[in-house]
């Protein structure tokens, strides 16, 4: 009996010796990460993108945060903001989450705000844009390592005045916050820049036909702006051609209007679409080349906005880590930490936080061309660092409401 | 079932939601509350699809009047529980009551597409009406109600007693309704409505009392509901909600009141939970609808019911 004690410390000893003193957190189990996407109904693409970039930089990293194993629960939050309320209680309450991430929808994020503020976890919003959230009612512990649905558009509509020479331009935009805001962005610099609005028309979210809403289009226009998402990303484009419209003005708009998610499913007829956004899968960058063929060999498809923001959350949450030792149980380090990560070499280029807490980063103006038989984004121009405030001045700023239907008002309807 | 045995089941009933608290973890707390609220909606809608014989498409509006009632009240004018709840209540009966102008004109096929317009136009309001919903975004950061008891209701326990007693209430109004001669009325004008109107009852004055009733307890499940959430937005108030709370009435059973607060029980819990297992879980929740339709067409109540009379239940047939 004795001797095999002393063989069971001699064990021990070496153990220790070998692997050196264990880190506190060694004992502590993996890092959870819960993470809510649409997995179902109307945008389960979307969150399949979602879901991709995450795994992806997970797999290329071993499955490790600060040098812990990470376990990632994802939950469907079927695009519908009371079940993503629950879907967070369960992550929060039953799994114990270390960091939340993900979301879709600007009134999903509105909603899960509160809630994450009362839970005290820190959650990353890599894609629900809605302008407010870091502008009029900032939550503490929500970390938007995303983007502002008006970011890419303050620089976009004066460029659109300034390089394309357009005055009067169209808008038509799905009628719901982030229609707005990306409509109201535009508007603001592109008529601060000489411009005019002389329509603004708001089509339901969810519309298929646009035919009544393209007969109103007003010929003597320049340009039309369009925003539009998911399933009538897919539509518009060809409604538009088919309506004659195409040949006689051209097509700019919001970014997710021509994003990577739909362009497999566009024909011809979204050649020469111009839209801006925090990123392209054409950027020809080595970093970017290497993400998107990599995410090719690996899940057959170009990758979209919605995975290359994912993907970076995942890097986001290493560097974090890294900073405070791994030690992410304590949450208020934790989310001191979220808020100071920088990325100089993200996929989509340098990223870092405002005051706000909106990233700073490049806003690409793209245009769609054909290559190689396969439509691309391919980047017109770059607008580096550009803050969700742009050049203005935050605190006037945020003296204006929100963009919304009915601001900026259409001065030159 | 006599009632005898229908008043054991629901006792026990009862004492398992009243025992089971500690027993449940805080998730499974939570689904448990959700499903409380959605059974008092579910069993207000009973009132029409069972008793009147009326099914509705538009019933999400009084969710959506109660749960507006508090988000308004409470962001902007820091207004107490009761005063949201009678807020909540009025608003739904008035509302209601002016539907129901327009909706009891139809019947059968006809009335589910009125009401169902009616509920969008609730839907639309909720929409549109951006200074006083916040549209799209929603009303978010609700406080939980403070009732000055000595538990704060932000807690997950003791918000489930409150909505408990929620249930208890509107569960004892609709007992009471359904049993009392009016109740049996209602029963009689979806059997018969011309034998009714010979036997000398104001018929359609009878279905507008209903509607209304069904309407403000609605509303009532609304109230709870927008406490807690802390959130109410247009989805609350969409077609798909409407049609979950008759697919509830059907899972359940139509015309036994706690049928349908079984089938939002089901539903809530498949909603919520399978979806943590599988992403396929529409599969499943679409499954148990076809087999309920199928094998026991008078919901899952009304078939123990059956069973417990030792009739056979009926194998689905085409009724004219």
């Amino acid at each position: 009996m004795g001797k095999k004690l002393w063989v069971w410390i001699a064990g021990a000893f070496v153990l220790v010796a070998g692997v050196g003193p264990a880190p506190a957190w060694a004992q502590k189990g993996p890092i959870k990460i819960g993470f809510l996407a649409p997995m179902t109904g109307g945008a389960a693409q979307v969150g399949k993108d979602m879901v991709n970039g995450l795994t992806m930089w997970l797999e290329e990293n071993g499955n490790q945060i600060a040098g812990r194993k990470v376990e990632v629960i994802v939950e469907d939050t079927q695009g519908k903001p009371d079940v993503a309320l629950t879907k967070l209680r369960k992550l929060v309450e039953s799994d114990k989450v270390h960091v939340l991430a993900g979301g879709l929808f600007a009134h999903v994020g509105y909603a899960l705000a509160p809630k994450v503020d009362e839970y005290k976890v820190p959650m990353l919003y890599p894609v629900m844009a809605a302008d407010d959230l870091t502008q009029r009612q900032p939550a503490k512990w929500v970390v938007r390592n995303g983007w502002t649905s008006s970011q890419p558009s303050h620089p976009f509509g004066e460029w659109v005045v300034k390089t394309l020479g357009y005055k009067k331009v169209v808008t038509i935009g799905m009628d719901y916050s982030f229609g707005w805001e990306v409509v109201g962005g535009f508007q603001k610099s592109f008529e601060e820049a000489g411009g005019q609005i002389i329509q603004k028309l708001w089509p339901p979210l969810g519309t298929t036909d646009f035919a009544p809403y393209l007969s109103q289009i007003r010929r003597d226009a320049d340009a039309v702006f369009a925003v539009m998402v998911a399933a009538s990303s897919i539509r518009f484009p060809k409604q538009y051609q088919d309506a004659g419209l195409k040949a006689r003005l051209p097509l700019l708009g919001g970014g997710t209007t021509f994003d990577e998610f739909v362009l497999p499913s566009l024909g011809d007829e979204a050649i020469g679409g111009i839209t801006p956004l925090i990123y392209s899968a054409a950027l020809d960058t080595p970093v970017n080349k290497r993400f998107v063929k990599d995410y090719r060999a690996k899940f057959g498809k170009v990758p979209s906005y919605y995975s290359e923001v994912c993907y970076t959350t995942g890097r986001w949450i290493n560097e974090a880590a890294k900073t405070i030792g791994g030690n992410v149980e304590d949450s208020e380090k934790f989310l001191a930490a979220l808020r100071k990560v920088e990325i100089s070499d993200a996929p989509r280029g340098p990223i870092k936080l405002d005051a706000y807490g909106n990233p700073i980063q490049n806003i690409y103006v793209r245009k769609v061309e054909k290559k190689e038989g396969e439509l691309w984004n391919t980047v017109v121009h770059t607008f580096p660092a550009v803050s969700q405030f742009w050049k203005y001045k935050p605190e006037e700023f945020l003296k204006q409401p929100v963009y919304s239907r009915d601001y900026p008002p259409c001065k030159f309807c | 079932m006599p009632p005898r045995s229908q008043q054991i089941g629901l006792a026990t009933l009862l004492l398992l939601l009243v025992i089971s608290p500690p027993f449940l973890s805080s998730f499974l707390l939570t689904l448990l509350t959700q499903a409380l609220i959605y059974s008092i909606l579910a069993m207000s809608l009973d009132l029409l699809v069972g008793y009147l014989g009326l099914a509705s498409l538009g019933h999400a509006a009084y969710l959506g009047l109660g749960a507006y009632s508090v988000g308004v009240l409470t962001t902007r004018h820091g207004a107490n529980f009761w005063v949201t709840l009678a807020v909540g209540l009025l608003l739904a009966a008035v509302v209601a009551a002016v539907f129901g102008l327009v909706a009891l004109r139809a019947t059968g096929v006809y009335f589910l597409m009125i009401t169902l317009a009616l509920g969008m136009v609730i839907w639309g309001l909720a929409h549109r009406w951006v200074s006083m919903t916040q549209g799209d975004n929603g009303i978010s950061r609700i406080p939980r109600p403070d009732l000055g008891l000595p538990w704060s209701l932000a807690r997950g326990i003791p918000f489930y007693y409150f909505c408990l007693a929620g249930f208890v209430v509107a569960l004892w109004i609709l007992w009471v309704i359904v049993r009392s001669p009016f109740g049996q009325s209602l029963v009689g004008i979806r059997e018969s409505e011309s034998r009714m109107r010979t036997l000398g009852y104001h018929v359609w004055l009878h279905k507008y009392i209903g509607f209304i009733i069904a309407g403000t307890v609605g509303g009532f499940s609304g109230v709870l509901w927008g406490y807690y959430n802390g959130f109410v937005s247009p989805a609350d108030v969409e077609l798909a909600t409407s049609v979950e709370i008759l697919l509830m009435v059907a899972l359940g059973g139509r015309a036994t009141l706690l049928g349908p607060a079984v089938g939002a029980g089901v539903i809530v819990f498949l909603k919520n939970l399978v979806s943590v297992y599988t992403h396929r879980w529409l599969l499943i929740l679409g499954a148990v609808y076809i087999g309920t339709i199928v094998y026991a067409p008078e919901g899952i109540v009304g078939a123990v019911r059956q069973f417990a009379k030792g009739v056979k239940p009926e194998p689905l047939r085409s009724k004219t």
